[in-house]
């Protein structure tokens, strides 16, 4: 495991073997051998593309739903949450200290399919002791990038 | 009408900058590696500080040596840090960037006819302000087996009677060469020798990379009482417009040095001076965040190079490369100005440092890893070319 790609390919997954081998002063072969090895162990889970959905046509609907539960015997909150987040719609499932159990990001076409999955699915179950659901109006920051945000270079072309 | 103009003035060169920043102004898909202060914004912690002090109406000058707790920070970092101890009272300055305190430090304590000693390739101020303040500058050109760094025997050749000051500026600007402890150790045995005041421009030393911390030649034994020590908020927090840097000198220079701080700027400004306390209280993860940046960037075009075929030795400090271009049989003005008409790459050519700087060019890596992408197979274009003629 290399914690400098790690930190190389989370802002920017694009960024090829050759780029990452020249900036760590690293053997091209021996990245990309550490990049399978840590994709394989499940360090690496995915690599996705920051979209900025609001400026896309198509309809787009983020909510964030507070969930209270029962924890199950023997198996604490894992399997409910295995029934939560097996769920297509739902893009994030995070278990949490405080007021409430569980964070449930859903993402839906219109209000009114999430509402549905709340009101259906989410709610019907039996540990579910009680939700409450909010809607994203805008995104400013989403995993590090601010959108909408474009940076001129602003210094002096030549400077001693 | 008479000359209105000074001798002294009027006799200092012009910085052999301006004619690329005049070319490079006009093209507008030039890429330029020509820039000496760091790509990243303030942090924002520091910014809002700023912010703060003008909300509470702190818009008025501070002391003439700057707010009592911003030097006492400094003093306590530079102790934490570097192991020298500065009184905080009477041996810290903040001045308008590390420039004011390299030019008051020289005029407290030069006569006419003093020599100042300047190892070059160096930042293009140091000679200038020599001449302001009277004094006589005496080069010593720095060589790139050594790389770049102050030898005892280039230091005592360049030693006479009438040596008072040395100009020592590592990590350097514009060749990124460091020099450790060990490499400090000989030269401040000759200055204690020969009783020369050593000015250390430190503004670049959170910016080492690999083992070897910055060491600052005041933490010698014995050096201190003959160590000024100039540094800022420029380059360690990218705060480069907020003009902000200081001085540790010892208490008898350091009073000489507030009299003329006084009567010609009378405090740095005081919205920096709160934003910097921000700075030097929690910077600490800021500046190890931009480091490890620029070591990548650095290790990229250290990779970049060796493909070419270009020759560097390894900078270890700043955010300079500075490679040699001899084999091409051009002079570093001739090479940087083509590659810009060719390639539109703007470099400095190495001379805009000093006449021993001929044969290099300054590359700097205080851009994005695409626009150094994009700039160095520009620079590969017309180093093949060359070769292929």
């Amino acid at each position: 495991m290399n914690i400098e790609i790690l930190k190389l390919l989370e802002t920017d997954s694009k960024m090829t073997v050759t780029d990452i081998a020249k900036m760590l002063g690293l053997d091209e072969a021996a990245v990309a051998a550490d990049i399978k090895a840590m994709e394989e162990g499940k360090i690496i889970c995915g690599y996705h593309t920051m979209i900025d959905w609001d400026k896309v046509a198509e309809e787009k609907v983020t909510a964030l739903i507070e969930v209270k539960v029962t924890p199950q015997r023997g198996q604490g909150f894992d399997r409910i949450a295995e029934r939560i987040y097996n769920f297509e719609e739902v893009n994030a499932v995070y278990l949490m200290a405080g007021a409430f159990d569980f964070t449930v990001i859903l993402q839906g076409t219109s209000l009114k399919e999430v509402s549905r999955f709340v009101s259906e699915k989410l709610s019907t179950m039996e540990q579910i002791i009680s939700t409450s659901t909010h809607f994203v109006l805008k995104k400013y920051k989403d995993h590090g990038i601010i959108f909408d945000v474009v940076k001129q270079d602003e210094r002096l072309v030549i400077a001693p | 009408m008479r000359n209105p103009l000074s001798k002294t003035v009027v006799n200092i060169k012009p910085s052999g900058i301006r004619k690329f920043f005049d070319i490079v102004s006009e093209m507008p898909n030039a890429i330029s590696l020509g820039v000496g202060e760091p790509d990243f914004d303030t942090p924002w912690h520091i910014r809002e500080e700023g912010i703060y002090s003008l909300e509470k109406g702190r818009t008025f000058y501070t002391s003439n040596s700057g707010l009592l707790e911003l030097r006492e920070e400094i003093c306590k970092w530079y102790k934490r840090k570097y192991n020298v101890d500065y009184d905080y009272r009477k041996e810290a300055l903040l001045t308008v960037g590390g420039s004011e305190g390299i030019d008051i430090a020289l005029r407290a304590m030069l006569d006419p006819g003093d020599e100042v000693i300047v190892p070059e390739p160096c930042y293009v101020s140091y000679v200038a302000c020599v001449e302001l303040a009277g004094g006589v500058p005496v080069s010593i050109p720095l060589k790139n087996e050594n790389e770049f760094r102050l030898t005892k025997e280039e230091l005592l050749a360049a030693v006479t009677d009438k040596t008072k000051v040395l100009i020592l500026a590592f990590p350097s600007n514009p060749t990124g060469a460091i020099m450790t402890r060990k490499d400090l150790e000989p030269i401040a045995d000759i200055c204690k020798e020969k009783d020369i005041i050593v000015i250390s421009d430190e503004i670049y030393s959170e910016l080492t990379y690999g083992e070897e911390e910055h060491c600052t030649i005041g933490s010698l034994p014995d050096m201190k009482e003959r160590t000024i020590i100039i540094n800022g908020f420029s380059k360690a927090y990218a705060m480069t417009g907020w003009r902000l840097g200081y001085a540790l000198a010892p208490a008898l220079i350091a009073e000489q040095m507030t009299k003329i701080h006084q009567f010609a700027i009378m405090c740095a400004p005081t919205t920096s001076q709160y934003a910097a306390i921000s700075a030097i209280k929690d910077g600490d993860k800021d500046i190890a965040r931009m480091r490890e940046s620029y070591d990548k960037r650095r290790h990229f075009l250290l990779a970049t190079f060796k493909e070419m075929g270009l020759p560097c030795f390894e900078p270890k400090g700043a955010f300079y490369m500075f490679p040699c271009i001899k084999e091409f049989g051009l002079t570093s003005d001739e090479f940087a100005t083509r590659l810009l008409e060719e390639e539109e790459l703007a470099v400095v050519p190495g001379t805009a440092f000093g006449d021993c700087g001929e044969g290099f060019i300054r590359i700097s890596y205080a851009y994005s890893i695409d626009e150094l992408k994009e700039a160095m197979e520009r620079l590969n274009n017309f180093i093949k070319r060359f070769r292929n003629k």
